[in-house]
């Protein structure tokens, strides 16, 4: 990775629109290294990103949507039902 | 076929095949694994969970009765997903009709900029906070409150795990697509979660800070 110097800087604007490429991996080795560069010294992006990435935790743990109760005994009985019918 | 696909579940192509020739009691095993995925997917789109059970469910005997045009270099699960979100469509429209044909249905893409409207520092999650019912209603407030369109990659990709390209042929939309909307999602969910923005699940005594820079 380049050091810092030799890193053109971008912006808290560029850094927030690429902000969830980041997160996936979808941006190339130069563009993450300027927005490593720029969210070390900057608080705003990195409470941006810190957060975004919390959100995700939260999200990815699958309690977010779960089942409602009974679902699956639900769709076992018409399941049944529509495959006897026939 | 894209080379990264997965390698096939022979126990599920083999029950296909089964079901395809007649054995139709097998469907429910072969759905077994993904009654959460189908919800999630119509949840995305009609975003409550009573009308997501029931396109859910419409769903999986919608798919056991075209199971014979499941083409075998599909993926079984994408499938099912695709199913779900035009089942949920179809309620949605047919629920517009004659009300008004408004919002997010269609055409107009917003790539117009989102911006963080809430700069609070939320470096830690207080796991004392992840265990809270009040965090799950939260987030679970926070999903119902985005439009579909940006509903659905967030519970098909963050949720579900689908990748972007998985998330872009379940939706029918462009790559690009997916990640314009993934980011708006994710900001605004990030906004609607972040402590301190309107203090409903602070555990304790606050520990964040408003960091404001500009
Ligand atoms: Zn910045």
């Amino acid at each position: 990775m380049p050091d810092d110097h030799s890193i053109l800087e971008i912006d808290c604007e560029h850094v927030i629109l690429q902000i969830s490429n980041y997160i996936d991996g979808e941006i190339d080795a130069n563009l993450r290294a300027r927005m490593e560069a720029h969210v070390r010294g900057c608080k705003h992006c990195s409470a941006i990103l810190d957060g975004t990435n919390n959100t995700l935790r939260l999200l990815a743990d699958g309690k977010t949507l779960e089942l409602p109760p009974g679902f699956s005994e639900r769709l076992r009985l018409r399941l049944a039902a529509h495959i006897n019918h026939k | 076929m894209s080379v990264t696909a997965t390698i096939p579940n022979s126990r599920e192509t083999d029950l296909i095949a089964r079901i395809k020739a007649g054995d139709r009691a097998l469907f429910y095993e072969l759905i077994q694994p993904y009654q959460r995925s189908v919800y999630a997917a119509a949840f995305s789109v009609l975003g409550n969970p009573t009308d997501a059970e029931d396109a859910a469910q419409e769903a999986f005997l919608k798919a056991l009765t075209h199971i014979g045009q499941f083409r075998a270099e599909a993926k079984f699960s994408t499938w099912l997903v695709q199913i779900a979100l035009n089942e949920a469509r179809l309620r949605i429209r047919k629920e517009r009709k004659g009300l008004y044909s408004s919002m997010d249905e269609g055409a107009q893409d917003d790539e117009g900029e989102y911006f963080p409207i809430d700069y609070a520092d939320w470096r830690e999650i207080p796991s004392e906070a992840l265990q809270r019912k009040e965090l799950k209603e939260a987030l679970q407030r926070a999903v119902q409150s985005l439009k579909p369109k940006y509903r659905e990659v967030l519970v098909l990709r963050d949720i579900e795990h689908l990748n972007i390209a998985e998330t872009a042929e379940a939706l029918g939309i462009t790559e690009a697509a997916v990640k314009t909307r993934l980011l708006r999602a994710r900001l605004m969910m990030r906004d609607a979660l972040a402590p301190g923005f309107d203090g409903s699940w602070s555990v304790g005594t606050p520990t964040y800070k408003k960091i404001r820079p500009f």
